[in-house]
């Protein structure tokens, strides 16, 4: 599309937040092109769930504006903020399963919640999204607490992907997974991703995942977005952040605050 | 240190965290009035809060009740009012020992396991998780919990005070040596409805109080395990103090004159 400026599926900003005395978000200027998939790369504690939460409405930002599909969000509220989540899938860091309900009630529970289908309806659903991240009909009536942690995720992101959304948010789809698990998880996301043709945004410090599952690549520091670019052009990124980031190497300008 | 600086410290932080559970309490209860109501989450509740306290009420209501016949005795005994007991214990069963015994129970068992598991469900992000679902979290969670306790309570008050007189009649008439119908008599006699009725409104109210400490105090738990130990511990002991709070304003506003 050269020359065709599309509407930005997400758009940050100047979005800051604040808690306390301590800045988090120092003005994040992002946009997602429909369709594509951008990682958000960035030190542990560097506010990458925050701008997550701030997009979704969990989290209000102090100053800036987001905007889905061209419309502004950033202070929706009740019904229009429901109406705009539903676009949205969200894979959380440790799955956020809810363990008083059995794996099928997970995954169909914002078809029931949410948009009042039955629950007969809504637990064939939920198997059909469990065969499509590899899961058996079997698991459907487990509690997530019988399930592994690359169980578990699996299960998050059947959920996830239940409603159809437009817009999926994976928040450290790796972490706390071994080295095979985590290359599953990266394959199921790749995968369901093309197959759903739907707009992600990731956010993890796992380089080889990042690697994986991006099309475009920003890195988030000190609360602000310090480089952006398609994934294949991070090794000439040309930016000393980046470098140290992506080689994973102690020295460098970027100093570990010990101290959160 | 600075003493001033640490009271003013203290004074601050008292209004700011009684401003935020008044804004909570006001979000929880017009969230009660607006669709959609789970009553199926609210019946869960009703079993959990209400029907599992039995037990536990019951027993503390029947020993209360004995206690109480014992100590009025032994008083009565002093200036020969010994046949004041039943009157007595029914009194203060149902006006006060009643409603605050189970509510003191109850805020020990409910306020804790409601803060446990908002707590936990707050720092495992399945709060977050319910919003990303198009499902408010104060209507899913906090609003049949407190619909289920101020329902609960005044059923189990009444059942704990019947228990309660009964645990007075007992050891009336095992050893005290009352006669086991003028001791029904006169308590029947002598309570009257307001009594009844005075202590099931503390009831309802210390419901409240019991499970919006707990929702409260789990919602806003912060880090891990230790997080949400901190957020039980609170829960407990903010319901208890609240309840013998309201139980003091109440009692005087109902029996004002």
């Amino acid at each position: 599309m050269i020359g065709v400026a599309a509407v930005p599926k997400i758009e940050l900003r100047g979005v800051k937040k604040r808690f306390g005395d301590k800045i988090v978000l120092d003005g994040v200027d992002l946009s997602i092109q429909p369709g594509h998939s951008l990682v958000v790369i960035g030190g542990s504690g560097t506010g990458k769930s925050v701008m997550i939460k701030c997009v979704l409405g969990i989290l209000r930002p102090d100053e800036g504006q987001i905007f889905v599909d061209g419309q502004e969000v950033t202070h929706l509220s009740g019904r229009r903020r429901d109406a705009v989540l539903k676009k949205f899938g969200m894979l959380f860091q440790g799955a956020a399963l809810f363990d008083s309900l059995p794996v099928w009630e997970n995954v169909g529970f914002g078809l029931i919640q949410g948009r009042g289908i039955s629950r007969t309806r809504a637990r064939e659903i939920a198997i059909e999204k469990l065969a499509k991240v590899g899961l058996d009909s079997d698991v459907a009536m487990l509690s997530p607490a019988e399930l592994s942690g690359g169980m578990q995720k699996r299960v998050g992101l059947a959920r996830a992907i239940a409603a159809d959304p437009e817009i999926i948010f994976f928040d450290e789809p790796t972490t706390g997974l071994d080295p095979i698990m985590a290359d599953v998880i990266n394959d199921l996301i790749v995968s369901t991703v093309k197959d759903l043709g739907v707009t992600t945004l990731s956010i993890t410090h796992d380089m080889v995942s990042a690697r994986k599952i991006s099309d475009h690549i920003a890195m988030l520091y000190k609360g602000k977005i310090v480089w952006a670019g398609p994934t294949a052009e991070i090794d000439s990124s040309e930016s000393a952040l980046v470098d140290q980031f992506i080689h994973g190497r102690a020295e460098g300008p970027i100093k570990m605050e010990v101290r959160a | 240190m600075n003493v001033f600086a640490a009271i003013g410290r203290m004074t601050l932080g008292f209004f700011r965290e009684t401003g935020r559970v008044s804004l909570f309490a006001g979000d929880s209860v017009s969230a009660i009035v607006r669709p959609p109501v789970y009553w199926w989450l609210i019946a869960q509740q009703l079993m959990r809060i209400g029907y599992f306290s039995l037990p536990v009420v019951g027993l503390t209501a029947f020993f209360t009740g004995g206690v109480l016949a014992l100590q009025i005795y032994i008083g009565g005994n002093r200036y020969g009012a010994e046949s004041i007991v039943p009157q007595i214990v029914a009194l203060g069963i149902t006006r006060e020992l009643g409603p605050v015994i189970a509510g003191l129970m109850v805020a020990g068992r409910v306020a804790a396991a409601i803060a446990a598991e908002i707590g936990t469900m707050r720092v495992t992000e399945q709060i977050d998780a319910l919003t990303t679902l198009s499902t408010n979290p104060v209507k899913y969670l906090v609003v049949p919990r407190l619909a289920a306790a101020v329902i609960s309570m005044p059923i189990l008050v009444a059942i704990a005070d019947s228990v309660g007189i009964f645990g007075g009649y007992v050891v009336g008439t095992a050893s005290l040596g009352f006669n086991g119908s003028i001791y029904l008599k006169n308590t029947i006699d002598f309570v009257t409805r307001q009594d009844v009725t005075s202590g099931l409104i503390k009831a309802a109210v210390f419901g409240f109080i019991i499970a919006l400490m707990g929702c409260f105090n789990g919602f806003n738990s912060k880090g891990g395990a230790q997080g949400v130990g901190a957020a039980t511990t609170n829960a407990v002991v903010s319901a208890s103090i609240l309840i013998l709070a309201a139980n003091y304003i109440l009692t005087s506003l109902l029996f004002s004159r």
